[in-house]
C-alpha cells in the first residue's frame, strides 16, 4: 500500500519538479499583494489588540492560501477523469483505491506546504513577527489535507469544467475573506457567525493566529479540523470507488 | 481463460415523458475464450461491446452475471486478475502531462514492477512498437497511429495473460491498421489471449479466430469467420433489383453461376465469396453504420 501510494505521488512530483520554478514564483504573487495592500497599505490604519496588523494578517493569509493551493492542486484530476480519462490507468491498476485517494491528497499537501513556505518567508522581509511551532505546522498540514480532500471530492463528483469552477466562486471565495482571515469573526452578526465558527478554514486562522501570536487556543479547534480531514477522507474514498458503479 | 455467464448491465435512462426508467446495454451474454485465442465481439455502434469490455476489465460492475478468469471469480478476485489483465482501450487516455517513458514508468509502477525489470520492458516494449526515438516527447506530440501503438505497448508492459482492445484501429489509415494486425497476431502467438471489438468486419475477419456478433446488448451468434460464410452460403450473388442492391448465397459456385445467368444482364451482377459484412447484414438486418 505505501509503494501504490509513492506511486502516485511520483507521478506529480515528476510534474512539480518539471514546474518548479514556475509554481513558486506563481505563487508570490497572490501573497505579496496581500502583504502590500494589507500590511503595509491599509494595515497602518488599523490597530489590533497583539502587535501590528501585519502580525496579525500572516496567518490569515496563511490559513487562506494553503486552503487554496491545496484545493487547485488537486483539481486537475477532474479534467484527469473527465476529459484525459487518464484515471482509467488507476483504476485498472492492481492498486489499493484508497492508495490513489491518499497519494493525489499528499501531493496536493505538499504544494500547499511549499507556498505557506514562501509566504513564511515574504512575511518575514516584510518585518512579521510570530512563532512556528510542531503544532503550527501540524494545523497547516491539517488545513492543507482538509481542502486538498474536498477538492478531489469535486473531482470526484462534478461533470463539467464551469461547475468546477462554482466551487471556487461559491465555497472557497467566501470562506476566504469571511473564516478570520482578515478580520476576526467576533465582528460577524450572530447567525452568521455562528455558521461561519463551523467551517475548518476558521478553526485554522484561528489556531495559527494563536500558536503565532503565543496566546492560548482551545484544542477542541485542532480535533476539529481532524474531524474534518477524517471525513473527507472517507468520503473521498467511497467518491473513487464509486467511479466504477 | 475467460467464462461469461449471463453478463446484464443496465443504466439509468430518463424516457421521453421525463420518467426515470433503465436501459439495458448488455442483455444475458454467455460466451467462453480459450487460451492464446483471438475472439472479437463484432456489432454496430451501441450493440454493447465497449459496455461488455468495461465490466471485463472492472471499469464498470455488472448489474447481474458472472465472469471467471481461469475459475477465479472476478468480483472475488478483483485486485489478483488485474495483474493478468491488459486493456486498450478506444479513446487515447494518456496522462498529458508526462512523456512516453513517463506514460510508461506510470504504468509499471503501477503494476508493481521492480526497477531493473521495469526499465528493461519500457526499452523493449518501445523497440517493439517502433517507438524509441520518441520516449522523452510528450504525448501530446505523437501521431494518431503512435498514440495507438503506445496504449499497445503500455498494455503489454506487465506482461498481461489476457489483453483486451477496444476498437484497436479506429480512425487510423490502411498502412497503421495492417502493422497494428501484425502485432496482435504476434502477441497471439506469443500466449496472450486477446479479447477485442471492432466494427470494421474486414478487422474481425483477417484477425479473430472466433466471432460474436452483438446487436442491441444481446448475442447474435459466435463461430469462427469461415463457418459463418459457409453456413451462409460461400458464394455470393448481387445485383440491383427493384428493391435496390440485392443480395443471394450459394453453397456451390456453379449454382451461383447459373443463377447470375438468369438475371438481368444490366452489368451489375457480380459473383464473388461471402465475407464476414455478409453475414453480419443478415444476422443484424443492419446494412448502415456498421
Amino acid at each position: 500500500m505505501l509503494y501504490d501510494i509513492w506511486t502516485v505521488f511520483w507521478r506529480d512530483w515528476v510534474v512539480l519538479k518539471r514546474r518548479m520554478t514556475k509554481f513558486i514564483l506563481s505563487r508570490m504573487v497572490a501573497p505579496m499583494l496581500y502583504l502590500v495592500a494589507f500590511g503595509w497599505g491599509l494595515g497602518r490604519s488599523i490597530q489590533v489588540e497583539s502587535g501590528t496588523y501585519l502580525d496579525f494578517l500572516v496567518p490569515g493569509i496563511l490559513a487562506l492560501n494553503s486552503m487554496n493551493i491545496s484545493f487547485n492542486s488537486i483539481t486537475p484530476v477532474h479534467a484527469e477523469r473527465i476529459y484525459h480519462k487518464s484515471l482509467e490507468e488507476y483504476i485498472l491498476a492492481p492498486i489499493w483505491p484508497d492508495a490513489f485517494v491518499i497519494g493525489k491528497v499528499l501531493a496536493a499537501v505538499l504544494r500547499g506546504l511549499i507556498s505557506s513556505a514562501i509566504i513564511v518567508a515574504l512575511a518575514l522581509a516584510f518585518g512579521a513577527h510570530f512563532t512556528m511551532t510542531p503544532l503550527f505546522l501540524l494545523v497547516l498540514v491539517l488545513n492543507c489535507i482538509i481542502f486538498a480532500e474536498i477538492g478531489f471530492i469535486a473531482a470526484m463528483k462534478i461533470r463539467t469544467y464551469e461547475e468546477m469552477s462554482q466551487v471556487n466562486t461559491y465555497i472557497l471565495l467566501p470562506m476566504s475573506f469571511l473564516c478570520g482571515t482578515f478580520f476576526s469573526t467576533q465582528a460577524l452578526p450572530g447567525v452568521l457567525r455562528g455558521i461561519i465558527e463551523l467551517l475548518p478554514l476558521t478553526h485554522t486562522s484561528y489556531l495559527l493566529r494563536g500558536i503565532g501570536s503565543g496566546s492560548e487556543i482551545a484544542l477542541a479547534s485542532v480535533f476539529v479540523l481532524l474531524l474534518y480531514a477524517v471525513l473527507g477522507f472517507v468520503i473521498g474514498s467511497r467518491s473513487f470507488r464509486q467511479l466504477t458503479r | 481463460m475467460i467464462q461469461i455467464d449471463n453478463l446484464v448491465k443496465k443504466f439509468p435512462h430518463k424516457t421521453k415523458a421525463g420518467k426515470n426508467s433503465e436501459k439495458t446495454a448488455v442483455d444475458n451474454l454467455s460466451l467462453s475464450v480459450g487460451e492464446g485465442e483471438i475472439f472479437g465481439l463484432l456489432g454496430p455502434n451501441g450493440a454493447g461491446k465497449t459496455t461488455t469490455i468495461r465490466m471485463l476489465t472492472m471499469q464498470t460492475q455488472p448489474t447481474g452475471g458472472r465472469i471467471r478468469y481461469k475459475d477465479m471469480d472476478l468480483a472475488e478476485h478483483a485486485q489478483e486478475l488485474k495483474s493478468i489483465i491488459g486493456v486498450v482501450p478506444q479513446h487515447v487516455n494518456f496522462d498529458q502531462d508526462l512523456t512516453v517513458g513517463e506514460n510508461l514508468e506510470l504504468h509499471a509502477r503501477l503494476h508493481h514492477m521492480k526497477r531493473a525489470e521495469r526499465q528493461q520492458r519500457i526499452r523493449e516494449l518501445l523497440a517493439y512498437v517502433e517507438l524509441t526515438d520518441v520516449v522523452n516527447d510528450g504525448v501530446r506530440r505523437l501521431s494518431g497511429g503512435m498514440k495507438r501503438r503506445l496504449l499497445i505497448a503500455r498494455a503489454l508492459l506487465h506482461q498481461p495473460r489476457i489483453l483486451f482492445m477496444d476498437e484497436p484501429t479506429v480512425a487510423l489509415d490502411p498502412q497503421v491498421r495492417r502493422r497494428i494486425w501484425q502485432l496482435i497476431r504476434q502477441m497471439a502467438r506469443d500466449g496472450v489471449t486477446v479479447f477485442l471489438t471492432t466494427h470494421y468486419i474486414e478487422e474481425a475477419e483477417n484477425l479473430c479466430d472466433r466471432v460474436a456478433i452483438l446487436n442491441k446488448g444481446r448475442l447474435v451468434a459466435l463461430d469462427t469467420p469461415q463457418n459463418f460464410c459457409e453456413k451462409l452460403g460461400r458464394y455470393t450473388v448481387e445485383w440491383d433489383g427493384s428493391a435496390g442492391r440485392e443480395y443471394q448465397f450459394f453453397a456451390e459456385k456453379q449454382a451461383a453461376a447459373a443463377f447470375a445467368g438468369q438475371q438481368a444482364g444490366d452489368g451489375s451482377i457480380l459473383i464473388r465469396p461471402t465475407n464476414l459484412e455478409d453475414v453480419f447484414i443478415e444476422l443484424t438486418g443492419r446494412r448502415e453504420g456498421i
